[in-house]
């Protein structure tokens, strides 16, 4: 069976995103001053062809440990869909 | 002593580090493509340079995916068994996300791409160096627990600092930690660093400070 798994990758909360300050900046100039931390991250979407459903995750969450993610930097989440 | 230099896709300092090698410092080079994985023409005293550019167009993260090409393998395997290793600017991103060297370089913190000369400095030694930088992600990071034995062990080669030596805000092109633009591995025979010695070797180019570093790294001249 397929199943569709995303990885959401996001710099760990203690580092600066300078990417974040930066849209930040932009909407404060849109007059949404009221939004007051952004953070960018990436989604990864993979299709997995797995056994079940916990089978799909581990092999997401393999592939975002050795590859999608680097751990001394961010932080990933995977839901499976 | 010979060099090996990779030449990945999206590499693009490769050609000024073999001219570096062998025209200014007249050394023995062998360019080395990603695909291959032939190392066995190299010695523990040979060094394998993982030249600057934008390998697999930074997809992912900068050296994400270099990391997992044929001959980043053999370099890994090169290194573990004591060979030299140098990586510059996406050299050093490489060797970070090898796990050759501990931490990793991040996008710079005022988010812009810094093209200019910059000073270095060795760790107790407080004659500036000018070298280069060229690079959109450059600011080092590691953990405080890595910071820490990174310097009580020596780890760390070059800090930015301004031209009389001194480590000021200012001088810190991309915000890194400690101002931190070098360090090497514990067995000191992989060495990373953000700016570029083989951009300042000749006279042509009005700037030879980056034999200095390799001076200091292999004992060329």
């Amino acid at each position: 069976m397929i199943y569709t798994a995303q990885v959401k990758v996001m710099p760990l909360k203690e580092l600066l995103d300078p990417q974040g300050k930066a849209v930040m900046g932009g909407l404060g100039n849109l007059g949404l001053g009221s939004i007051k931390d952004v953070r960018i991250g990436k989604n990864i979407t993979l299709q997995v062809e797995a056994e079940s459903e916990a089978a799909a995750k581990a092999i997401a969450e393999d592939a975002a440990k050795k590859l999608l993610a680097n751990q001394v930097m961010e932080m990933f989440e995977i839901t499976i869909g | 002593m010979k060099f090996g230099v990779v030449v990945f896709p999206g590499s693009n300092c490769d050609r000024d580090m073999i001219g570096a090698l062998c025209d200014d410092l007249k050394q023995e080079v062998i360019p080395l493509w990603h695909k291959d994985k032939d190392l066995s023409m190299f010695s523990k005293e040979d060094c394998i340079v993982l030249p600057g550019g934008f390998s697999y167009g930074d997809y992912l993260r900068c050296g994400a995916i270099a990391r997992f090409s044929p001959m980043m393998n053999s370099v890994i395997e090169f290194a573990n068994s004591g060979g030299k290793v140098l990586g510059v600017c996406n050299g050093f991103q490489i060797l970070c996300e090898s796990g050759l060297l501990p931490g990793a370089l991040l996008r710079n913190a005022h988010q812009q791409f810094v093209c200019k000369n910059v000073f270095i400095k060795e760790e107790g030694n407080p004659a500036a160096l000018k070298i280069p930088v060229a690079h959109g992600e450059g600011r080092y990071f590691a953990s405080e627990e890595v910071l820490k034995s990174l310097n009580d062990n020596g780890q760390v080669l070059y800090r930015y600092c301004d031209e009389n030596g001194k480590l000021t805000d200012t001088s810190n092109p991309n915000g890194a930690t400690e101002a931190i633009a070098g360090i090497c591995n514990e067995g000191r025979n992989v060495f990373g660093m953000m700016p570029h010695p083989e951009r300042a070797c000749s006279n042509i180019l009005n700037n030879e400070d980056g034999r200095v570093v390799f001076s200091k790294l292999f004992g060329l001249s």
